[in-house]
């Protein structure tokens, strides 16, 4: 499946690309309001169109896709950070220290991320960065039950059993054989975790316990054309279509990936 | 009668096999052999229509007259498991583990014969009564995993055999099972064709089984048969030159370079004990606890080659965890040179480099993703990385006939029998006095294990090492020990010299692995003149 | 059997005291004190500290958390500052719209996958296989209140089939049901592809076994091979992201509720944060999450159920 890597890289690469642009320039600056234009459909000056305070809705997107990216991947790195050295300890350990990681694991998965955005919220009051440590926490057991997952079936190969007899303890054996040999895994799934975290910012400011204005978001954008739906069509979809486009091409990418590092399907004798 | 004609699988215009032609008449058992990747299992999916995706046969297989290559899907259902059965190798995979062994075989009777549950089930006991699993021990409603390999080989048979088809094919079907189950599989497959007057096809990689059991044997090398006849004939003339090579090999004898006798203690075992506790049974009950080495002792000296054999279960590979320093004992103690051997960081790095291990699956004991110079010098972890690293692996992989730019490639790339080279030439490079051979050649094919052989023995003779061989396969122990301990149940039954322990067993248990053990009858194995040349029969 | 489960049920009653303990201390930890805020600004301090002790908000934290505890084992949440009434009661009744539209749409996801990822199991590798997976790719990728908007802009605003919004209440089931299905549809739909394509990779994993070899040697069809024995071993896995599914499915209720103006738990949350009324919020918190852990006990249950080796 080349065709999924190279599509997924480049919509992913479109979403990264506009985030990107923004700091350095858009169409149209977003912070100007224009009532009179508000609501204008896609034309040749507007290629989006505008939404109901008369912004360009390009513009809106291109800054929009900074805050998803950054929340999605500041989480994926809270979820690998915390995640892959207790997966790693879980399963180098066994015994109690297993348990007692799993059980922590399974505690954090009862609380979505958007229970822990509600109780953050609850606590604190609405911010960008309730989202990014929301989306962040849960991703942490993801992140150790893969490692985990991963690491178990290799430390009942004979080549961990050839590093013991060469003297070398766990945490040595856990970071030269057994994190290489799981980096394909983390990838994909820090590719997938990145899409559900733009996901999941989406839904977080759509409800309001995400990004606050005046920043830009996808979420909040959908949250402010609602009302508008039947009015202006192009003020709810253009915002989903570009969570769709980002998402989708992140899953593909994911997917091809695991096609393109899985040396069951690489190298021959 | 079912009968190949020009058989040929290919993919992609590519051949796997090409003309097959095998008789399979009623009552008679027809061993197929070969090395791996020769096709004979492929030759059976063939016959099965049951090859993988991609995969298209030509030429004929008859059965009733009838081709079945031409046959549609549908058609082909109702012969498979009907007419035809098949077992496979990994009985422990073999069987649904959702499914009581009862539905399983009662589930080929409600297929073909529509039968109800109940009717199928009696059915079903009276075939699983017939291949040794009766009632009451084995109720219909027991699950594969609370049986055996063995038993579950059995439900297997019983679920092929269950329409009495015209012909079995069974694919390596004692090759994951110990020798004395193994023998009691092959039994009762021998009296099933005598009494139900099936055809069986027998594939094997092992010569001595089919010696054992076959009427009639075709050998397989790279998808076609090179030699085919009567049992007895084709061993005993062994025209084909692939034929030769394989019984050599099968009866390879390594030439043995004694290192001078140093009665000097090297490894010396006490009264160890390694205990388990096993998983509650009930709420209340008392935690149980499983000896799996129970007051085990022996020495090895310096310079000998000590083989360690016994069946699966018998707990030679815990024992041999707690000889490489890996698991702690919970009774006795090991010494190595006269220092203890503990688990972990207890045991010196200086103690350690004095013993290094080979281990039996060439697949995974090496890293995939480390290039092989650093695989080879991984032990040096033990002593530090002298300046000369490089050098002294080059010189090791040379050492075991790994040459070219091997140093620089990954493991990916190499065959089994090359692998298991590299794993020796790791084992080398800190020039231990012991090395734990645990099954390092089980995995191997017969004419590349003769050359591991040759290589271990030569080592042995040029490095002065002491080897502790590991093996459940009493052949290979004959080749390559001195002396030989035979465990079972967590216990050394008998030891000595290997020449008495395997000429005239004493312990019943030695006894009866000797007798499972198939081995080719001595009077086939006369030496043949070839070109004039006289081949040296294997040394007795 | 009976050992499988009672395990499973005391780490039930761990994970249920360990996230009630979690919920109360982050709520607790909150700055600002319940008894001035419920009091207003101008209030005595002599009246604070009276309602204080009353609240037995003077009591050191564990106890406070027992005190809280005991309340909660004989269904007393307590009185939301802003309703004055008990949040226990007021949960209750929004659980009657969450909770219907969650297991609706539990049971949606479920119809739309099992067909399509049996489909494209049995099709593996062929164009068949190919199109289903990327439908469901896209399917993965829509943020559910999205789609419910265009839903609604489709079924609602151009067709007029359904109502755009709001409960009629169960006294209308009918009606009802009628203006929970398109919120049960757009949360189901992105479950459903994510659904579809475990089944489909579990159902491959299987049909490569061992056993499947050995059913196609007894004489089943390719199709038997796979409803008769993959389908089963492959439960495990797809019953492992059912349990998971469930807990998105009941946080994406919290937020299609928005879009529907649905009288559920997210609706009450919402308002409880903009109104600072904390009780409520801790309350409904407990809830969802007891419900979540409870799933994954039952889920739990369930594979002993399907795998007898899990039953000793």
């Amino acid at each position: 499946m080349r065709a999924s890597l190279i599509l997924g890289a480049l919509l992913s690469g479109l979403a990264l690309a506009a985030a990107l642009v923004s700091f350095l320039w858009t169409p149209a600056d977003v912070t100007q309001l224009a009532i009179a234009q508000k609501l204008l459909p896609p034309s040749g000056q507007h290629w989006l169109g505008t939404d109901h305070f008369g912004r360009d809705m390009l513009s809106m997107i291109m800054v929009g896709a900074r805050t998803s990216i950054a929340v999605a991947l500041v989480a994926v790195g809270i979820g690998m950070g915390f995640g892959v050295p207790l997966g790693l300890l879980a399963a180098a350990r066994g015994g109690w220290i297993d348990e007692v990681v799993m059980r922590g694991n399974d505690l954090v998965f009862a609380f979505p991320s958007l229970v822990i955005a509600i109780l953050i919220t609850a606590a604190l009051g609405p911010s960008a960065l309730n989202a990014i440590i929301a989306i962040g926490i849960f991703n942490i057991p993801v992140f150790a039950r893969v490692t985990r997952g991963g690491a178990l079936p290799i430390w009942t190969l004979d080549y961990i059993r050839a590093a013991q007899v060469a003297g070398k303890g766990a945490s040595r054996i856990s970071i030269q054989h057994i994190l290489p040999n799981i980096a394909n895994l983390l990838i994909v799934q820090g590719t997938i975790q990145f899409s559900l975290g733009i996901l999941a910012e989406a839904g977080l400011s759509y409800v309001g316990l995400g990004a606050q204005p005046p920043t830009p978001s996808w979420g909040r954008m959908l949250a402010e054309a609602q009302t508008m739906v039947a009015l202006a069509p192009h003020v709810a979809v253009i915002p989903g279509l570009a969570i769709v486009v980002t998402v989708l091409g992140l899953n593909l990418l994911g997917d091809g990936l695991r096609d393109a590092l899985d040396p069951r399907l690489r190298g021959s004798p | 009668m079912i009968r190949t004609d020009r058989l040929a699988v290919g993919i992609g215009g590519h051949d796997i096999l090409r003309g097959i032609d095998l008789a399979l008449p009623p009552g008679r058992i027809t061993g197929l052999v070969g090395e791996s990747g020769s096709g004979k299992s492929m030759a059976a999916l063939a016959i099965m229509g049951l090859l993988p995706q991609g995969m298209a046969a030509e030429g004929r297989v008859e059965l009733d007259g009838q081709n079945l290559l031409e046959l549609p899907e549908r058609e082909l259902c109702r012969i498979r498991g009907k007419r035809i059965g098949m077992i496979f190798q990994e009985p422990m995979t073999a069987l649904n583990p959702l499914m009581t062994i009862g539905d399983q075989v009662a589930e080929v009777l409600r297929i073909h014969q529509g039968l109800d549950r109940k009717t199928a089930q009696e059915r079903a006991r009276d075939r699983l009564d017939r291949v040794g699993l009766a009632a009451p021990r084995f109720p219909l409603t027991l699950y594969p995993h609370e049986l055996s390999g063995g038993q579950r080989q059995r439900v297997a048979i019983a679920l092929a055999i269950a329409l009495r088809p015209d012909l079995l094919i069974a694919d390596e079907p004692t090759t994951a099972l110990d020798v004395t189950t193994q023998a009691r599989i092959l039994d009762l497959l021998k009296g099933l064709v005598r009494d139900e007057g099936m055809a069986l096809l027998l594939i094997t990689h092992d010569l001595a089984v089919v010696a054992g059991i076959a009427d009639h044997v075709a050998v397989m090398q790279r998808g076609t048969i090179v030699e085919e006849g009567p049992t007895e004939q084709v061993f005993r003339q062994r025209r084909h030159a692939y034929t030769r090579a394989l019984f050599a090999a099968s009866t390879h004898q390594p030439r043995l370079v004694l290192p001078p006798a140093q009665p000097r203690p090297l490894l010396q075992v006490e009264g160890a004990v390694r205990e388990y506790p096993l998983p509650r049974r009930g709420l209340a009950a008392p935690r149980e606890i499983l000896r799996a080495v129970d007051g085990v002792g022996f020495r090895l000296d310096a310079g000998e080659s000590v083989g360690l054999v016994g069946e699966s279960g018998c707990g030679k590979s815990t024992l041999t965890r707690a000889i490489l320093g890996l698991d702690p004992l919970q009774g006795g103690r090991i010494l190595l040179d006269g220092q203890e051997v503990r688990a972990g960081r207890a045991m010196a790095a200086e103690l350690r480099a004095r013993m290094q291990v080979v281990f039996q699956d060439p697949f995974g004991s090496f890293d995939p993703r480390w290039r092989v110079e650093r695989l080879v010098a991984e032990p040096f972890h033990l002593t530090g990385l002298p300046r000369d690293w490089r050098e002294q692996v080059a010189e090791a992989l040379y050492e075991v006939g790994i040459t070219g730019d091997a140093m620089r490639r990954h493991i990916h790339e190499f065959s089994g029998g090359q692998r298991q080279r590299i794993a020796i030439a790791r084992a080398l490079i800190i020039k231990p006095r012991l090395i734990v051979l645990d099954e390092a050649v089980s995995a191997l094919d017969v004419r590349v294990r003769a050359q591991v052989l040759d290589l271990l023995a030569r080592l042995r003779g040029s490095h002065g090492l002491a080897y502790l061989f590991i093996s459940h396969d009493l052949s290979v122990v004959r080749q390559i020990t001195d002396r030989v301990l035979v465990m079972e149940k967590g216990r050394i039954v008998e030891a000595g010299p290997t020449h008495q322990v395997l000429g005239q067993p004493q312990h019943p248990y030695t006894q009866s692995l000797l007798e499972a053990t198939p081995r080719i009858p001595a009077a086939w194995q006369a030496h043949i003149p070839v070109n004039g040349l006289a081949l040296s029969p294997p040394a007795p | 059997m009976l050992r499988y489960v009672i395990r499973r049920l005391i780490s039930l009653g761990l994970s249920l005291l360990l996230a009630s303990a979690l919920i109360f201390s982050v709520v607790e930890l909150v700055p600002g004190d319940p008894a001035s805020f419920m009091l207003g600004t101008g209030a005595q301090p002599e009246t604070v500290a009276a309602l204080r002790q009353q609240m037995g908000l003077d009591l050191p934290l564990p106890l406070r958390y027992l005190h809280w505890l005991g309340g909660v084992l004989a269904g007393d949440l307590g009185h939301s500052f802003t309703y004055k009434t008990p949040v226990a009661g007021m949960i209750l009744d929004r659980m009657q719209v969450s909770l219907p539209l969650a297991l609706m749409a539990l049971a949606l996801a479920v119809l739309i996958a099992l067909p399509i990822g049996m489909f494209a199991a049995a099709r593996r590798g062929r164009a068949g296989d190919t199109g289903v997976m990327a439908a469901t790719q896209v399917g993965i990728a829509l943020p559910n209140f999205w789609f419910a908007m265009l839903l609604v802009l489709l079924f609602a605003v151009k067709l007029r089939w359904l109502p755009a919004g709001g409960f009629p209440g169960w006294d209308h089931p009918a009606a009802a049901l009628k203006s929970l299905l398109l919120p049960a549809v757009a949360l189901a739909l992105p479950q459903a592809a994510i659904l579809a394509r475990v089944l489909r990779s579990a159902l491959v994993e299987t049909l490569g076994q061992d056993y499947i070899r050995t059913a196609r040697a007894k004489g089943l069809s390719a199709g038997q091979a796979l409803s008769r024995h993959a389908l089963r071993n492959a439960l495990i896995p797809v019953l492992t992201i059912m349990g998971m599914q469930f807990s998105f499915l009941l946080a994406g209720a919290i937020i299609i509720e928005n879009v529907f103006y649905l009288p559920g738990l997210g609706r009450l949350i919402f308002q409880a944060i903009t109104q600072r009324d904390l009780i409520v919020v801790q309350g409904a918190v407990l809830v969802l999450v007891a419900a979540v852990i409870l799933v994954t006990f039952l889920v739990d249950l369930s594979y002993a159920l399907v795998d007898p080796r899990l039953r000793r």
